[in-house]
């Protein structure tokens, strides 16, 4: 097609230049190749393949992940992950119902941290559209961003745990969670699927009260990460069931298209915070944790710590909270954006205004592209319109997926309790993988 | 009343009285669990059923009969009914030689609150108590699932390398108080050692105990050793495909396994019914303190399960052979060595 607007993607000159390889490699895993054992079916010991159907309804698969597993006892001898039992065809939801109603529909994506997807679709909107949020919308953005990741990266330290066995480390996170959902309750209006931020900035300012609940409990929370730690980091049998299994080198991971915390345990310090900013997050004081071999606790401890930056930024982010009070929280375009109902009852030209945002809202000829880093790695959004109401494409690079992909080439030769191991330190969730 | 008679009688109120406490036991043991995980999970547990759930048990018991018997089509159908019995029994007979209490007077006939006392009582222990397994196996093995025949064969093997390590604790134990009789190896007990320990083999023998420990959680397939079900990855193992009461008799068996074990660690670590200092306690005192110690170990099980994560079955296995067979070799030879200087 042709476009008046360059392909904005966030430029490429930003990029340190050997973050992003564009090497691969051949690995040596290959489906649907034979296994050892069908090779040598000559032989008079020769034992027979176990064919496994593990899931989709399954308590481990974390959702409706169906692996297809070939065991040699307990050995895993091949796995095939077996996607799709979530579909909803989301992405083609958008093109019928517009930029503006589409923003529900994100929430239910990755759906332990919807206001993460949210974010990122907004931003490519704007993107698109060429429109500058203000500051205190970023900054809005910004806590409700990192309190998605601490949200996140709780459910993935619950599954993990109850999936290697260690049943009272989910209570423990999902009281946390559920504190956090309190205070999401109290400040986008929704515990989950919130909805709460638009084209443009967010839908409403952050309550005074709520925002000093937020830092109390903030305060709170970095002795609850030092309690999970004792339970586990130090815990013998949690260290032999995550060390060593599920390795992934950095090459594996650009190959295999991993981002977020994985790529980062294998010792990539690529953060899209860092590297390439957004929001605002070039302002804010953090550190990026890095593993070092790339294998599940390394996967658990860089989770563990990213946490703790994550309550730093939260922290950040009230100050400037404080400090921006009474700023805009959503940009005054009408082109994108509602007028207050206030106004609409006042005046006609906002009435006009209102309308034409909800039945006809147009961005500019044109695609744009934004990735942010969200809790499971780079969380992009492809928007591409024609210039009309209705969205020419709608794509979404889910970190899942890829990491969904990878399990093969982890699991292979593992044993079969490896698998949990592997599939909780991946950390996906269905409801993103499949859309 | 002929002496005769009145022996009958003692013996049917005794064997009434464990069974009835041996079931009621387990069943509590639900509702402990329940309530116990509940406190460590910020939780409140049942409270609905009865004063404060006491009757959840009840519920539960009422619910299993009421629920459908599903037989998966393919499953060998005898096996498939034998098997929850197999698991169940022989937990529950084991506990007929464990010595509860001391001696007392009913109907003019001195008896001591144990149902029977055999001279090789630790040997039918073992005997009686590694039939359980078999219930396991074949419950997995018959059910014609994967999930089950997996949870069945790690079950096997689980048991083969975990009771070794069990029996020789039971050797080193039988060797310092030289006999088999577990009423032997209490009285064994009674008394101080150096002076102001109570007398109990786990300060003679402290390795053996650590082990035989670790061991009971292994042989009764708790956690942190429940390869046999292993929720996360088998489903349900071996009892994934039973249903209603033969559902209930493998938890059962499991919770009377659990209490057979708890108080054969007692009987043998931790002088059994002898209360430390006051040799002649009434024998009401005697099963009091032996319930404390027990319900203490049944408290362990409950605390351990919900705390620790799960070993992977690999490490089980060398945990086993590599560990601890080598380790209770090396304490029987210390033991042995030391009674014969």
């Amino acid at each position: 097609m042709t476009d008046t607007r360059p392909f904005e993607t966030q430029s490429a000159e930003t990029q340190p230049a050997e973050a992003r390889p564009v090497e691969t490699q051949v690995f040596e895993y290959t489906p649907g190749a034979p296994t050892e054992l069908e090779l040598d079916a000559d032989d008079p010991l020769h034992g027979e393949i176990l064919k496994l159907n593990m899931g989709p309804q399954h308590p481990a698969t974390h959702g409706v992940l169906r692996l297809k597993i070939e065991l040699d006892g307990e050995t895993i001898r091949d796995c095939y992950p077996d996607v799709g039992y979530l579909h909803r065809g989301k992405e083609k939801t958008c093109e019928s119902l517009g930029w503006r109603k589409f923003f529900p529909h994100t929430d239910r994506m990755d759906y332990v941290q919807p206001l993460m997807n949210n974010c990122a679709y907004a931003m490519a909107l704007e993107n698109l559209a060429g429109v500058e949020v203000p500051g205190r919308a970023q900054e809005l953005r910004v806590l409700l961003m990192e309190l998605s990741r601490i949200m996140a990266h709780l459910i993935y330290l619950g599954t993990t745990a109850i999936d290697l066995g260690a049943v009272t480390m989910f209570f423990f996170t999902f009281t946390e969670r559920e504190k956090i959902y309190t205070l999401l309750d109290a400040y986008t209006g929704h515990r989950m699927n919130n909805t709460y931020v638009r084209l443009g900035g967010v839908y409403a300012d952050v309550d005074e009260d709520v925002a000093r609940e937020i830092r109390a409990w903030i305060d709170t929370f970095p002795a609850k990460i030092d309690e999970f730690e004792q339970m586990l980091t130090g815990n013998r049998i949690w260290y032999d069931r995550n060390k060593d299994v599920g390795i992934l080198t950095t090459e594996e991971c650009q190959a295999w298209s991993l981002t977020g915390p994985i790529l980062r345990a294998s010792g990539s310090e690529w953060d899209q915070r860092k590297a390439l900013p957004y929001s605002g997050y070039e302002e804010y004081e953090f550190d990026v944790p890095v593993g070092t071999i790339g294998d599940s606790y390394d996967r658990y401890l860089v989770r563990i710590e990213e946490m703790r930056q994550s309550v730093n930024i939260c922290r950040q982010a009230l100050d400037r909270l404080g400090k921006s009070r009474g700023g805009d929280y959503l940009l005054e375009d009408r082109r994108y954006v509602l007028p207050p109902k206030q106004r609409v009852h006042e005046s006609m030209e906002e009435l006009i205004f209102q309308f034409k945002v909800v039945t006809d809202m147009r961005l500019p000829k044109g695609e744009a592209y934004t990735g942010i880093e969200s809790s499971k790695g780079e969380l992009g959004f492809f928007v591409a319109s024609d210039g009309t109401s209705e969205p020419l494409r709608c794509h979404v690079r889910a970190p899942g997926l890829m990491n969904v992909q990878v399990i093969p080439l982890l699991a292979k030769g593992r044993l079969l309790s490896d698998m949990m191991a592997i599939i909780g330190s991946l950390d996906f969730v269905m409801g993103e993988v499949d859309r | 009343m002929s002496d005769a008679q009145a022996q009958l009688l003692v013996m049917f109120i005794k064997a009434a009285a464990i069974y009835g406490g041996l079931l009621g036991c387990a069943a509590l043991m639900t509702l402990a669990e329940r309530k116990f995980s509940a406190w460590m999970q910020y939780r409140i547990g049942p409270n609905r059923v009865g004063p404060w759930g006491l009757l959840q048990p009840l519920a539960d018991g009422v619910k299993f009969i009421f629920k459908e018997e599903v037989t998966p089509d393919g499953a060998s159908p005898w096996i498939f009914r034998l098997a929850p019995l197999m698991a169940a029994v022989p937990a529950m007979l084991t506990v007929a030689v464990v010595p509860i209490g001391g001696e007392f007077q009913l109907f003019g006939v001195t008896t001591q609150l144990s149902i029977t006392n055999l001279d090789i009582g630790a040997l039918y222990v073992l005997a009686i108590g590694g039939l359980g397994v078999y219930g396991v196996i074949l419950g997995g093995w018959a059910s014609n699932s994967k999930y089950s025949l997996l949870g069945g064969l790690r079950a096997s093997a689980q048991m083969i390398s975990y009771e070794l390590a069990l029996i020789l604790g039971i050797l080193s134990i039988v060797a310092i108080s030289g006999s088999l009789d577990l009423l032997q190896i209490v009285e064994g007990q009674k008394g101080t050692f150096l002076g102001f320990l109570p007398d109990w083999n786990l300060f003679k023998q402290p390795l053996a105990f650590v082990l035989f420990v670790v061991a009971t959680f292994a042989e009764t397939n708790r956690h942190p050793f429940d390869f046999a079900e292993c929720e996360p990855e088998l489903v349900g193992g071996f009892h994934t495909e039973y249903s209603s009461m033969k559902f209930a008799l493998f938890f059962l068996g499991e919770y009377c396994a659990m209490i057979v074990m708890a108080c054969l660690t007692v009987t043998l670590f931790l002088g059994g019914h002898a209360v430390p200092y006051w040799a002649d306690a009434p024998w009401w005192i005697e099963a009091g303190a032996f319930s404390a110690k027990a319900g203490f170990f049944l408290f362990l099980f409950i605390w351990v399960r919900w705390t620790l994560p799960r070993f992977r079955f690999d490490q089980l296995m060398h945990l086993g052979w590599k560990v601890f067979l080598p380790l209770s070799l090396f304490n029987l030879f210390v033991t042995g060595a030391v009674i014969s200087l």
